[in-house]
């Protein structure tokens, strides 16, 4: 989230568009309906089922699954045309007046440099006009043909209200209608806030969806607003958290990115990930990259990691290629993976195409699940009759299974989606003997660590080496992990501007990431949550609930990412001058000598706003990005394609050029291409979703929750149940390509059909939560059905629009 | 005055110490029949975060026992924490069910191993998990690491072990077991944020 939870209440208009809240975050929800209560705001929802955040809503809107860029493309076009647009601030804050390269150009849905066989683009074109010092030029009339706010303008005039009733399905006068709403948050002191979750993330053009509504959010000067912002709401409870350490092969914590073959030393390296900014006098904050990166190596390898040796640089692994949960089950299918560590993890249920995956199990050579239950994956060699189908006899893969603690038996701290990081106190002993993921992280490590010094072997240095001062050496205490994350000074930290001045006394605990060095003098394992432990202590633990802003800040509970910061680009909520666009909400406000008001500045805080230092200190433009320059792989601007499995023959906007019927920049695999229906055999579009009783895979393990919901089942309309000759309550067997499932047919009213260009088109809603182990009835595992293809940019499976057939089982 | 024992206690809420209206002789009758005290009590307090969605709701448990280092804390109710700006006490149908996860019939008690081909778990003490678990990321690592790509550029890192790493674990373990695996030279690394 770009705000918080609580700062929902703060909002004109709430669209909820890719997310069901009322139902999957309940308690968050409810500032949303705050916000309609005191505020009098709004609350819109597009969605393919009228779900139970849209029985709530003041208006409706439903859309095909899978049309989402065409919807707000629409919406685009509708306040370019109507001129619902927040001028000032678009002109100030964004890249609307950059001139891009003339070669940039986009025709027949493909922007310019498309590779078709490598199914990526050179994007040498998607770059703006430089000056001679390398400046961006600008063109501060708008009128330069090639100035981003004429391409934007261009791109998005072929979404015509009748464009998109038929691509969307949604009617007409249904989409003029939340566009209005939409525009009234043009004013500058109206804001809508955007609530998003996997309904936009689960397609093959999840990140486009997004960033559509970021440059809505922009043209409406929504950004850095009380009751604005892009909120995703984010699956589990520290999801937000264990993204920010980068449990995850492309970056290393705090979002650096993790080096790669092209990176031959730390010297090149640092200067590739050092940016040079883009506009005279901006922060361009990334120039800090070698102070984090330097520290993170500190942090790691100690007294190891000297400038000689480049601080260590080599003992950092290097990344291949792709690796993400789709490639890796790609490699393992393969057979070039033979081991496997699943920590909190069920992938049998939870990744796309179980058969693939299940397959790809099976060629292990061992396998280690840590869990504190008996998961499905855990149990992917055994039959289940019709839920399993497997023969053990057949599965070479050895299998350990260790026992974990759960939440109320361990302590340390969550970050919620508001990056609000908070403490969390141990309530008892985990049952028999499980164990905390630390203790057999640590324990395993040092057992390698052991072996290594006594038998040799490949590599070790980056093992014997890595810093272990921990007082119980197999039992690292949550305390003393938030103490090393956080960092301290080696030596002396002094102001840059007066060396007799000393900051940080050496041995100190950081106070925040501006103290941090390049030339190794600090540690810091994670540089976005410096501060959290600073010499003061804890601050994930404050507890002080008071609120004098009035909006829900609580400056002094926990410890929001950045350096306590709630509300992010902050800066942009007051005018360049420094007043707050609307003073009823004032987050900050220039004081005359420096920024003042209710939240930490986004911006050097003594920046007068004469100095023109513009509000997204993270670009080297200083300004948000309308168009996205080579930083997205499907394109600058996103553009409707049609997910994988489409029931139309091509894209309603491109129909004369199949390359650019789905996304053309989308990876896929051999063998998933051909595993992929058509509409012939799969005429229905299924889309899977989640209940407000379980939470994933993991809460049919428990018992009440099992017992709200206790049996898998599917939701179609009353119109294709008719069609189809199915009752509620009858059993139905649906099917995909890559395999079946059987469940309840539940018929209601809130899936309807739709007229796609003449077209009618059903739509077959799957909850997800169900599966062989648990207190649920066993059922089948959803995610046989979804296919093996991904998001161009972050690899999200497209769980959200695939094509099944439907009958009676 | 006769006064139930739900009346009694709105009574003192209300403002007044309950122990001085009792003196002035307003002593609930439904009280005195009262076999058991409210049982939480005595029950010890954590604070502590429901792990389901990124709200991230407030928690408070109640377990017995005082947390002393002999007495066995066992967890008898939880409920969502007034004090956490977000939540403010209250708690979903998913949380509402907190205690049943920590009390899943399916909890894992011991670690097991099923053996290549069998069809059933086997009991094993942690040493044995350990050492065999070690034995086979070593012999995997030694086999498969990568000092170099075939242009001659170092590249230290290991494939052919996959990790993925879990969204529910705190910030700390998340942290050390980063710090653990690509100190091993792990890339083929991720977590359910993706999905």
């Amino acid at each position: 989230m770009t705000n918080h939870w609580v700062d929902i209440k703060n909002a004109d208009l709430i669209l909820v568009m890719g997310g069901n809240p009322a139902e999957a975050h309940p308690c968050g929800f409810k500032w949303a309906i705050e916000a309609k209560k005191t505020r009098k705001a709004k609350l819109v929802v597009v969605d393919p089922r009228f779900n139970r955040t849209a029985s709530v809503a003041d208006f409706y809107a439903p859309l095909r699954s899978g049309s989402d860029i065409a919807f707000l493309g629409g919406v685009i076009n509708y306040l370019i045309a109507n001129d619902k647009i927040h001028k000032d601030y678009v002109k100030a804050y964004t890249n609307a007046s950059f001139l891009v390269d003339p070669g940039f150009k986009f025709s027949d849905g493909l922007f310019s440099g498309y590779n078709e066989e490598k199914r990526s683009y050179d994007k040498g074109s998607w770059s703006y006009q430089l000056d001679k010092d390398g400046y961006a030029k600008i063109d501060e009339s708008w009128q330069d043909p090639n100035c981003v706010w004429q391409l934007m303008k261009a791109h998005y005039a072929r979404y015509t209200p009748e464009m998109v009733a038929k691509v969307c399905g949604t009617p007409k006068e249904s989409f003029l209608k939340v566009c209005e709403y939409i525009a009234e948050t043009a004013a500058p002191n109206k804001t809508m806030t955007s609530l998003y979750a996997l309904g936009w993330t689960e397609h093959s053009v999840g990140s486009q969806n997004i960033r559509c509504m970021a440059m809505i959010q922009l043209l409406l000067g929504n950004m850095g607003m009380a009751g604005g912002g892009i909120n995703a709401l984010r699956g589990h409870s520290n999801v937000q958290g264990i993204t920010d350490f980068a449990l995850y092969a492309q970056q290393l914590p705090g979002y650096l990115a993790a080096p790669t073959d092209a990176d031959k030393d730390i010297k090149s390296f640092l200067e590739k990930k050092t940016t040079k900014a883009l506009r005279p006098g901006q922060m361009n904050f990334y120039q800090n990259f070698p102070k984090w990166y330097v520290s993170l190596q500190k942090a790691w390898w100690g007294d190891a990691a000297t400038k000689d040796n480049g601080f260590a640089f080599d003992y950092m692994p290097k990344l291949a290629g792709a690796s993400d949960v789709l490639s890796i089950f790609d490699q393992m299918y393969q057979g070039k993976i033979n081991g496997f560590l699943c920590q909190g993890f069920n992938p049998l249920a939870s990744v796309a195409n179980k058969k693939k995956v299940s397959d790809a199990l099976a060629k292990l050579k061992y396998m280690v699940v840590m869990d504190p239950l008996a998961t499905d994956t855990s149990e992917f060699w055994k039959p289940y009759g019709e839920f399993n189908e497997v023969d053990p006899a057949k599965i070479p893969t050895e299998v350990f299974r260790l026992p974990t603690s759960l939440f109320a038996e361990t302590a340390g701290s969550f970050t919620n989606s508001g990056r609000v990081i908070l403490w969390r106190w141990k309530a008892a002993e985990p049952p028999g003997d499980a164990k905390d993921d630390t203790e057999i992280m640590a324990t395993l490590f040092l057992k390698l660590k052991e072996m290594y010094a006594k038998d040799g072997g490949a590599f070790a240095e980056p093992i014997q080496k890595l810093t272990w001062a921990y007082r119980i050496p197999n039992k690292p205490s949550p305390e003393e992990l938030m103490m090393e994350y956080n960092g301290k000074a080696l030596a002396d930290v002094v102001d840059p501007k007066d060396a007799t001045k000393v900051l940080v006394k050496a041995g100190d605990q950081l106070p925040s990431f501006a103290m941090l060095r390049d030339d190794g003098t600090t540690t810091c394992g994670n540089w976005i949550y410096c501060g959290v432990w600073s010499q003061a202590g804890n601050n994930s633990a404050r507890r002080d609930n008071s609120d004098p802003s009035g909006l829900g800040q609580t400056l002094n509970w926990g410890f929001a990412w950045p350096v306590n910061r709630r509300i992010l680009y902050n800066r942009a909520s007051a005018d360049p001058s420094g007043k707050p666009w609307d003073p009823k909400r004032t987050v900050l406000r220039w004081t005359g000598k420096v920024w003042g008001g209710n939240d930490i500045p986004d911006m050097r805080p003594d920046a007068a706003p004469e100095e023109n230092v513009m509000p997204f200190i993270m670009n080297p433009e200083g300004v948000a990005r309308l168009f996205a320059r080579d930083l997205m792989a499907e394109g600058p601007f996103p553009e409707h394609y049609e997910p994988f499995e489409t029931p139309l023959e091509a894209n309603p906007m491109h129909p004369q050029n199949p390359k650019a019927k789905s996304n053309p920049a989308a990876r896929v695999y051999k063998g998933d291409m051909e595993a992929f229906g058509n509409a012939k055999d799969f005429p229905y579009v299924a889309t899977t979703y989640r209940l407000t009783e379980h939470f994933h895979f993991w809460t049919k393990q428990s018992l009440v929750n099992a017992i709200m919901q206790p049996e898998h089942f599917v939701e179609i309309g009353e119109e294709l149940a008719k069609e189809k000759g199915i009752a509620a309550g009858d059993r139905v067997k649906v099917r995909s390509n890559r395999g079946f499932i059987k469940a309840v047919a539940v018929v209601t009213k809130r899936i309807k059909a739709f007229d796609i260009d003449g077209k009618k088109v059903h739509t077959v809603g799957i909850p997800i939560h169900f599966g062989f182990k648990g207190a649920t009835k066993p059922g089948f595992i959803t995610n046989t059905l979804t296919p093996f293809v991904g998001d161009a940019n972050t690899q999200t499976p497209e769980y959200k629009a695939f094509l099944v057939n439907i009958e009676k089982a | 005055m006769n006064v139930t024992r739900r009346q009694f206690f709105r009574i003192c809420t209300a403002g007044l110490g309950g122990s001085s209206i009792a003196m002035m002789g307003f002593s609930p009758n439904a009280a005195l029949a009262e076999v058991r005290t409210f049982k939480l009590t005595r029950a010890t307090e954590t604070r502590n975060t429901c792990p389901y969605c990124s709200v991230s709701c407030g928690v408070l448990i109640y377990s017995s026992g005082d947390k002393s280092k002999n007495a066995h804390a066992e967890i008898i109710h939880i409920e969502g924490d007034p004090d956490n700006p977000v939540n403010r006490g209250t708690l979903c149908p998913k949380g509402a069910g907190l205690r049943d996860m920590v009390q899943s019939a399916n909890r894992l008690k011991w670690p097991e191993v099923r053996e290549a081909g069998a069809s059933e778990w086997k009991k094993i003490s942690w040493n044995e998990a350990f050492d065999r678990i070690a034995k086979h990321m070593k012999a995997d690592r030694d086999a498969n690491f990568m000092v170099q790509n075939k242009d001659g550029l170092t590249v230290n890192r290991w494939t052919s072990t996959a990790f993925l790493a879990s969204s529910a674990a705190p910030n700390e373990a998340g942290y050390l077991t980063v710090k653990t695996i690509r100190a091993l030279g792990m890339t083929s690394i991720d977590t359910q944020a993706r999905i």
